[in-house]
């Protein structure tokens, strides 16, 4: 292993109940505070808590660090196992349950020449049955290479020891192994511990009596290192140089994605309305707007997810920037009032935070389904704008659009993101509420009073003018049956029905003329183009730069940026690539059916692998699609 | 305010006869005696024949999906508790599709005025059995008669710990509007079941009360602090037989009117509002209890904290306690640094 290097992968795996996530969280947070970019994947079991010491109850986080980060990394540079279970499962990957597998670097979460910290003090006989593991010696039954550099600390021996004098009491002290991995890790990567210090003490300021045995397990788990010569060389990271000058802080998509529809809010002069029902990975988001009432926000945890939703049409015909948040299955239960929304041309963000599906399918892991559910899951002629976000940051800046083209267009906008944008974090350039883009809510001229009906429209935008109660004058009845065009009272007639259905369709394709054109990232005068959509852009943005060639990745993708066609037209050869059987490929090839594209796709609940796409394009793959 | 000025440009079609007409000019004529002006008014509805109330009310209004309204309603009281919110609903859309809606909006005790039509059918879709048809019931989707048990409206909503319950008949306008008023003047979920009859599907549903004959004999208006009593000759009445309900007849037995039981229609205890609201209902076709009278007028109306104020209330006061207040000030709150 190099000194010096452009980025690194460090992986942390243990018990669910070992503390790995924060622990993980704390060395991405200082990482990125000493000027390292940084792109985290969590990755934790379904359950809330496995028997202990189980392969069931790994729990990992993994996070990329240093210059040039687009994704969290394939593969780790450096582990740390804190018991035998965690081993395996990283060692084996995706096979950890089949009986008698080896260590086989493409399906490893280790490189063949990683550095492996263990706690050798969970590996006794207990342990190693809990794991299921058939012999005494874990390393040769595993089949790990003599290329990886074992290195065994006695983690848990010396925690206890570290805290002997502390007066705590036997599972609490256990509780700190986690800090004494973080000391070691600190001083292998020349993170200055007086930095990680003081971090800690920001971390426990509300649990002041936490800080001191936390620090000193922390600096003794450094000085171990540092003192005992581990036989490993720490390493330096780059740091970040090419980034935009400003405020930074490190943020999770789901909490980004809150935020966008806070700023949003203030920046409309909306109060901003959530009505929600907890569901697996979009909860969180419910729960960061719950809990800024001190912004005003108003959150109604529902019965059920339609009433989520219906909650918010409510608040939206009212007047309030309304949205709702939820994952595949509850955009399900919601299709309907949707429609409801698209109808009566009502204002609302419909948040997807898509994981494994169909059905209840794989509720922690990511995927990129329900797209075309986005697109077209609605009885009748039903658009609706759709975008997505494509990095756990940039979750606030298209919720932030979700929430200006809603309310700019009288229109549902549903924004897409997943399991890993919604859990994962990256860096954050902090904006101002001044740089934001405004936002020109719909509303209604005052000469319409006394004459308003909620069929009147901006004749030059098409857009429906938006009256709410409490307004005098325009007093009007709305609804999910069709209405007349001009009078707004229900109509049958047929002429009436296709006038009102390519009026709503018209509406959202002008949507193309207020957002940004189309630009290709990477080699843009390469044959190949990479094409991609949401949260795959740092493993496409990754695979471009090493293949050399173009990327086209879509964040808003109905209505389509108006150049794409003229964009995709140059390319000899289109790759679409996605975490699907080729959603995007097939809306795509409706949109521009002279255009050829091939397709990469991958449906294992994982983000892509960065070296899959590369061997995939290039043809080299032993399960090339091509 | 006139009833008048709540009537909107829309021709009514309900049926001719449907009783639904009769509730629609009870609600403009409440809305005028409530004076709330128009544009502080919205009428919310899901899908049916009483759904299509909004369209002939001239305040704002929501004919929104089928089951939804109760949702939505919530929506729009919670997030502007300033207005008044009606809803309007019948035994499909509130008590089976929408029946979750409706609990949970009863149970978090939200400020709406809910008008739920019973007709024990559903109309709109022409003609099939509904939640609270009796049992044996037949109609084009139970042939051979139903074999389901049925609802009683006011068991759902005591069970769902309402407070305010009311009944009223299509056929008798003063108690209906008075029920409504009530209704607007209590804070919380008011709960006020029409009985109406539907006249192409159903036809004399309710004729045990509604017919003029034997209203008097077969129901009771219960009016708070007043005796419980009822009959052509106003001369029956109703005591506590251990703990069950009586009807008895004043001059006999020894029985006067002091003996009478007194309608508290605030106590909270809904131990003897639930028996109140059960009596004469009938659960099995064919077969009318007629032991004791239906009860109309209203019930149940407790005060309790009401949803919408908690939440603007909770809002409000962490609000005053904060020290940000705006997008600017909160990312201040982050850890962060300069690059």
């Amino acid at each position: 292993m190099k000194t010096d290097m452009q980025s690194v992968v460090v992986r942390f795996c243990g018990d669910s109940g070992d503390g790995m996530q924060l622990t993980g969280n704390m060395f991405s947070s200082l990482s990125a505070i000493l000027g390292n970019e940084i792109s985290t994947l969590p990755d934790f079991p379904a359950e809330i808590r496995a028997p202990q010491g189980t392969l069931g109850g790994v729990s990992g986080f993994q996070v990329h660090l240093g210059t040039g980060v687009y994704t969290p990394g394939d593969q780790a540079d450096v582990i740390v196992a804190m018991n035998a279970a965690a081993l395996k499962v990283c060692c084996l990957g995706s096979k950890f349950n089949h009986p008698g597998a080896k260590y086989v670097e493409a399906d490893s979460m280790f490189k063949k020449d990683a550095i492996v910290i263990v706690d050798t003090d969970s590996f006794t006989d207990k342990d190693l049955e809990k794991a299921l593991y058939k012999t005494d010696n874990p390393f040769v039954e595993l089949g790990i290479p003599e290329s990886v550099q074992i290195v065994p600390v006695a983690i848990t021996t010396l925690t206890k020891e570290s805290l002997k004098d502390s007066g705590m009491d036997n599972k609490s002290i256990l509780k700190s192994r986690n800090m004494f991995a973080l000391g070691i890790v600190c001083w292998l990567f020349n993170r200055p511990i007086d930095k990680a210090i003081e971090f800690l003490e920001g971390k426990f300021k509300k649990k002041p009596q936490l800080i001191a045995p936390n620090v000193k397990v922390l600096t003794d788990g450094f000085n171990y290192g540092n003192n005992l010569h581990l036989s490993i060389s720490t390493v330096n990271i780059e740091k970040a140089d090419d980034l935009p000058h400003g405020t930074y802080t490190s943020i999770a998509g789901n909490k980004a994605t809150a935020w966008g529809l806070i700023a949003a809010a203030e920046k409309a002069g909306k109060r901003l309305f959530l009505g929600s029902y907890p569901i697996t990975p979009a909860t969180d988001i419910m729960q960061e707007l719950a809990g800024r009432k001190d912004m005003g926000v108003m959150v109604v945890q529902a019965e059920d997810e339609i009433a989520g939703v219906c909650t918010a049409i409510g608040a939206s015909f009212a007047g309030d920037l309304a949205a709702t948040s939820t994952s595949g299955p509850g955009l399900s239960l919601k299709s309907e009032a949707i429609g409801l929304a698209v109808m009566a041309e009502l204002p609302l963000v419909v948040i997807d935070v898509q994981r494994g599906g169909p059905s209840t399918g794989l509720p922690t892991k990511t995927e990129q389904t329900d797209l075309l559910q986005a697109i077209y899951g609605r009885n009748g002629e039903c658009p609706a704008v759709v975008i997505a976000a494509s990095t756990s940051a940039n979750c606030f800046h298209f919720a932030y659009e979700a929430a200006r083209i809603a309310l700019e267009n009288m229109t549902p906008v549903i924004l897409l993101t997943d399991t890993y944008l919604a859990n994962g974090t990256g860096l954050w350039r902090i904006p101002k509420m001044s740089e934001l883009e405004p936002i020109h809510v719909a509303g209604v001229p005052q000469e319409l009073k006394g004459k308003y009906n909620p069929a009147l429209r901006d004749p030059e935008t098409m857009i429906r003018y938006w009256a709410t109660p409490g307004m005098e004058g325009f007093e009007h009845r709305n609804i999910g049956l069709e209405r007349d065009a001009e009078k707004g009272s229900i109509s049958t007639n047929p002429e009436n029905h296709e006038k009102m259905i390519l009026a709503r369709k018209h509406k959202v394709e002008q949507v193309s003329n207020h957002i940004p054109e189309l630009v290709v990232q990477g080699n843009k005068e390469s044959d190949t183009l990479l094409v991609g959509w949401g949260s795959t852009e740092g493993h496409l943005h990754a695979a471009a730069n090493i293949l050399n060639c173009g990327l086209a990745h879509f964040n808003y993708i109905h209505p389509l940026p108006k150049n794409t066609q003229e964009v995709l037209s140059r390319y000899k050869r289109l790759v679409v690539c996605e975490l699907n059987s080729g959603q995007f490929a097939a809306y795509l090839r409706s949109q521009m059916p002279h255009i050829h594209f091939e397709q990469y796709n991958e449906m294992m609940g994982q983000p892509f692998s960065v070296e899959r796409i590369v061997e995939n394009i290039k043809g080299t793959y032993k399960n090339s699609t091509f | 305010m006139e009833a008048q000025e709540f009537k909107s440009d829309q021709y009514v079609r309900f049926c001719p006869g449907c009783g639904d007409h009769a509730i629609t000019m009870a609600l403009q004529k409440a809305m005028a005696q409530i004076g709330v002006p128009r544009h502080q008014v919205a009428v919310i509805s899901g899908i049916g024949c009483s759904s299509r109330m909004p369209h002939y009310i001239n305040t704002y209004g929501f004919n929104t999906i089928h089951g939804r309204g109760a949702a939505i309603a919530t929506g729009v009281k919670t997030s502007h508790p300033e207005l008044t919110v009606w809803q309007m609903t019948g035994d499909g859309d509130c008590l089976a599709i929408g029946g979750n809606h409706f609990i949970h909006s009863i149970r978090r005790n939200v400020d709406l005025n809910i008008c739920l039509f019973n007709n024990r059918i559903y109309g709109l879709t022409k003609g099939q059995y509904s939640p609270t048809s009796p049992k044996g019931f037949v109609s084009k989707s139970s042939p051979f008669g139903t074999v389901e048990r049925p609802f009683i409206p006011a068991e759902l909503v005591m069970g769902a710990r309402g407070t305010f319950f009311a009944r009223t008949l299509d056929v008798d306008m003063p108690t209906t509007v008075n029920c409504m008023v009530r209704a607007n003047a209590h804070k919380g979920a008011s709960v006020i079941e029409c009985l109406v009859n539907c006249v192409i599907f159903n036809n004399g549903t309710h004729s045990w009360i509604a017919d003029r004959e034997q209203r008097a004999d077969h129901s009771i208006v219960l009016e708070h602090g007043k005796p419980m009593i009822f009959g052509k000759n106003r001369d029956m009445g109703l005591v506590l037989d251990g703990w069950d309900l009586k009807a008895v007849k004043i001059g006999e037995n020894g029985i006067t009117e002091k003996d009478i039981l007194v309608h508290d229609a605030t106590t909270k205890d809904p131990t003897l509002h639930r028996k109140l609201a059960l009596m004469g209902q009938p659960t099995e076709a064919g077969i009318q209890p007629d032991d004791l009278p239906v009860a109309l007028g209203v019930i149940r109306d407790v005060e309790e904290e009401t949803y919408d104020a908690a939440v603007n209330q909770q809002i409000e006061q962490v609000r005053q306690q904060s020290k940000a207040h705006c997008f600017d000030e909160l990312t201040r709150s982050l850890e962060q640094w300069d690059m």
